[in-house]
């Protein structure tokens, strides 16, 4: 018999702040299972393993919600929460959802080549982005993939001296300008709220 | 021998084809240049070292990109190599009269910066022997439009990688449908979020999946336009 639980299905990259924000409000009945945040980097495997997910998991729970934006998947991401009658977080990207959409078009607005990190990716800049793309490997790829880009925007989800020394250093790596905007948890934190009532 | 010690000189026509496979894959542009210029100097005619030993070469990195084996940074440093064999190789073209397959503009989409896929399709093209106009990234309607006219190409490529710049596209082919310009070109999309069924939605010719499909798409569609001129 399925128990009377919810289920967040959600990235990777947002484990930290999803469980922070059950430990904070009590939500007792909400559980976490997240895919992994290299996904990040290949998009087009998001959808398969979401479905896969959700077919273990929708006998176990009530409620079941996808803590993912679009991410890069075209739509299929949508497609499959609107077949399976479930929510996900209405936007492009996490980057537009932490800072607001709103908030978001006016940052890309000012610089269109905005390179973006959220905590996670502050974090785990070398796994992700220095050896995902390569760079560590082929310094000389810094001129082919980033060449584009003017400036690197740390949107931070919580004030850590830690995470701002990394945010920092990653712009340095990558030669771009660097701006720090505190997002807080954004649509995140409504999204999770909506999930729990 | 070590690989730093190899004599590239000593190899035969065949080996050092071979190599230059090999030094592709790998991603080494120095020892690219110095091989393409090693077989002009035996007597190679230009267009012969392009599709001989670059586009082969690229065709290997391009089928163990699609089998998983290869990933994008080793593409992109392959690709690098071969652009700096074509720097050489680009202005001797123009001057022998190299074949033509036709021509394409192509350009990332307005409010996208990423242009990755799309240099490499428009030096993958380039490498099939089509004249590419590449508008860059960020390309307004307005500037596809200027560039259609001024070059008259058989092609429009269009690439994005965002799900927010991704319906550019349709606007660009709904202008030229109200333009009644439309069926003068044929339209191939490409890029990260897109799928077939986006490509038939917006009214594109072909959903492009990576940068050696799009040559191969590219010359079946040129092919077919020639079929049908011959037989009209």
């Amino acid at each position: 018999m399925a128990i009377e639980k919810t289920l967040i299905i959600a990235c990777g990259a947002l484990a930290r702040e999803i469980l922070s924000m059950i430990e904070i409000n009590g939500f007792n009945h909400m559980d976490l299972k997240c895919l992994p945040a290299s996904l990040h980097n290949k998009p087009n495997k998001i959808p398969e393993a979401l479905r896969n997910k959700i077919t273990e998991n929708k006998h176990l729970y009530q409620n079941i919600f996808v803590a993912y934006a679009d991410c890069g998947t075209g739509g299929a991401i949508k497609k499959i929460c609107d077949n399976e009658n479930i929510k996900m977080i209405k936007a492009p990207h996490c980057y537009s959802f932490y800072a607001g959409q709103e908030n978001f078009n006016k940052i890309a607005e000012q610089e269109l080549g905005s390179f973006y990190l959220t905590d996670y990716l502050a974090s785990n800049f070398d796994t992700l982005i220095m050896e995902g793309c390569g760079l560590n490997k082929y310094p000389e790829m810094r001129d082919l993939m980033f060449s584009n880009y003017k400036r690197l925007v740390y949107l931070s989800q919580i004030n850590d001296a830690e995470l701002d020394k990394k945010a920092e250093a990653a712009a340095k790596k990558l030669q771009l300008d660097y701006i720090k905007i505190t997002t807080g948890y954004g649509e995140l934190a409504n999204f999770i709220d909506n999930a729990a009532a | 021998m070590s690989e730093e010690d190899l004599d590239l000189r000593s190899l035969d026509d065949s080996e050092l084809c071979e190599q230059m496979w090999d030094d592709l894959y790998d991603g080494l542009a120095d020892e690219i240049c110095e091989a393409v210029n090693i077989l002009l100097e035996r007597g190679w005619q230009p267009y012969k070292v392009l599709t001989e030993a670059l586009v082969e070469g690229m065709r290997i990195v391009g089928i163990d990109f699609r089998d998983g084996i290869l990933f994008v940074p080793e593409v992109l440093m392959a690709a690098n190599s071969m652009k700096s064999g074509m720097k050489i190789l680009r202005p001797l073209l123009a001057e022998s009269g190299a074949p033509q397959m036709g021509k394409i503009v192509i350009g990332t989409v307005k409010g996208d910066i990423h242009d990755i896929g799309k240099n490499l399709v428009a030096m993958m093209m380039e490498g099939a022997g089509f004249e590419v106009i590449n508008l860059g990234i960020n390309v307004a309607v307005e500037d596809y439009l200027a560039a259609l006219e001024e070059h008259k190409p058989q092609i429009l490529g269009m690439s994005a990688l965002l799900t927010t710049t991704m319906p550019y596209m349709k606007i660009v082919i709904d202008t030229l449908i109200e333009k009644g310009i439309r069926d003068d070109y044929i339209i191939l999309v490409g890029g990260a979020p897109l799928n077939e069924e986006f490509a038939d939605a917006i009214g594109a010719d072909k959903y492009c999946r990576d940068a050696a499909i799009a040559v191969e798409i590219a010359k079946d569609f040129i092919n077919k336009k020639h079929n049908q001129t011959a037989i009209a």
